[in-house]
């Protein structure tokens, strides 16, 4: 593409000051051009989709997927191989129809709403225990730093069979695989070689000695077919679990207390209300501004999107963040509403591929709240608004800290 | 009200048995919706249709005719 065509085009993702504020042009993206032309960190061209109707019916229809590397798709990082859609973890996991069905279900078992409420006391013990150790450390904290990342990264490694003790190193190369800006194309490599083997490794010690863990579980397991799942596909389940299940809570936490603490009207309604918990984490999930790069779909066939025939080989991309704001879906939808619902927000995606760990978030999420409303009654933001700084450079979003004080 | 579940279309999210446990349930070897009432109590309406509308698969349907 020639460089002038690029200065043309909107830069994807809209540069953003504000930690928790959406970008100005959303509302005249959504109103004016709800198929949007833009260039991504790659300089590749791609669509934008903002509409909520626009973006729930493309993430459900079943015709499209992910690209794969063989389509030439927009590449979404800054690197030759385009980053974490292209990279050999998601590439070895499969994508369409039946296959797809198959190894979804095989992980859905462990994901059952069943199974989270078992969980719960065990993650509200760990989050008290965190709570602890941060007020013992004395304000300001960073509530990032002692609770909103250690958390999560305990209850999946828990899940998996896996030690939280390594979080550091997992964390670092997670990092690197959800690179946009941040990280070359050979660090890239060496995190998901480094990742691949430390994932292989354990699975090779629970083949020799199960526990009573996720990844014991599926070396033996079956899918519908009496199929076992490949070694390959076993280290790219387990990396996508451990990567998915850690950075996006993470991050979520963080910037759902902010938004809750940033008018602290808010906060003090659910110390009123503790039944404003489950919907208040619905709307913080609704109203995340800062959420990453969104979904990437890539289409096989004609599809007309607002009256716009988009030909095959189009690269879309998915907008959850900007749908949720979206006027003709929500009313009032850039109002936080703590008691809001029905709140059919995109957050966690739609259709066949919707977040298959949005029952973990939600009982972290829900979890993590109650305790911290319990505990900590008096807990306000410890700098301004103004001054909390996004994450950069990753295809996932969130806030660098989350400075509090109580 | 009559409720009705389309398992193959069901991705397994559980929102409607966190919402309406009464009502749904999954099935323990792949977390697919189970509908265990059909004709749910009048009370139980309101949070019955938010689980429709929240599915995040439109796996449940709901009617009101009957």
């Amino acid at each position: 593409m020639a460089q002038d065509d690029v200065e043309q085009l909107l830069r994807y993702p809209i540069p953003n000051e504000s930690a928790l504020e959406p970008p100005a042009n959303w509302a005249r993206l959504r109103q004016r051009c709800p198929v949007a032309r833009v260039a991504l960190a790659s300089g590749d061209e791609a669509t934008l989709l903002t509409r909520y109707d626009d973006v729930k019916r493309v993430l459900s229809d079943p015709r499209f997927t992910r690209p794969t590397p063989a389509d030439n798709a927009a590449r979404v990082a800054d690197v030759e191989s385009g980053g974490v859609f292209n990279s050999e973890m998601a590439t070895v996991l499969p994508q369409h129809g039946e296959g797809h069905l198959r190894w979804r279900r095989m992980i859905g078992k462990w994901f059952t709403a069943k199974r989270m409420n078992a969980l719960r006391p065990g993650i509200e013990a760990m989050a008290e225990r965190l709570i602890d150790d941060m007020v013992q450390q004395g304000p300001p904290a960073d509530l990032k730093a002692s609770l909103g990342f250690p958390l999560p990264v305990w209850v999946i490694c828990d899940m998996l069979g896996v030690p939280d003790s390594d979080r550091d190193r997992f964390a670092a190369w997670s990092d690197m695989m959800l690179s946009m800006t941040r990280f070359t194309q050979a660090e890239i490599e060496t995190a998901q070689v480094e990742f691949g083997r430390y994932m292989a490794g354990h699975i090779a010690a629970k083949r020799a000695e199960p526990g009573e863990d996720l990844l014991s579980a599926l070396i033996t397991d079956t899918d519908s077919d009496g199929e076992r799942m490949s070694d390959a596909t076993l280290v790219a389940t387990g990396m996508g679990l451990l990567i998915a299940g850690h950075e996006t809570t993470a991050n979520m936490i963080g910037k759902m207390v902010a938004m809750l603490l940033a008018d602290r009207r808010r906060w003090e309604q659910l110390l009123a209300d503790r039944s404003l918990v489950r919907t208040a984490v619905e709307e913080a999930l609704r109203m995340d501004a800062n959420s990453g790069f969104g979904m990437v779909r890539y289409f096989t066939e004609d599809i007309e999107i607002a009256g716009t025939v988009l030909p095959p080989g189009t690269t879309a991309v998915c907008s959850m963040a900007a749908a949720n704001r979206d006027e003709s879906a929500f009313d009032a939808a850039d109002e936080m509403n703590l008691g809001r619902s029905p709140n059919p927000h995109l957050a966690f995606g739609a259709g066949a591929h919707s977040c298959i760990g949005q029952p973990l978030a939600r009982t972290e999420l829900q979890t993590v709240l109650d305790v911290l409303l319990r505990k900590l009654p008096s807990l306000e933001l410890a700098v301004d608004v103004s001054d909390l700084r996004r994450v950069e450079g990753l295809v996932v979003g969130g806030l660098r800290e989350l400075p509090v004080r109580w | 009200m009559k409720v009705f579940v389309d398992q193959d279309k069901c991705c397994g999210a559980g929102t409607c048995v966190m919402l309406a446990p009464d009502v749904f349930d999954q099935r323990d070897e792949d977390g697919i919706v189970v509908l265990l009432d059909g004709q749910p109590s009048e009370g139980l309406h309101p949070i019955v249709r938010e689980a429709a509308n929240v599915c995040p698969a439109g796996a449940i349907t709901v009617s009101d005719n009957a």
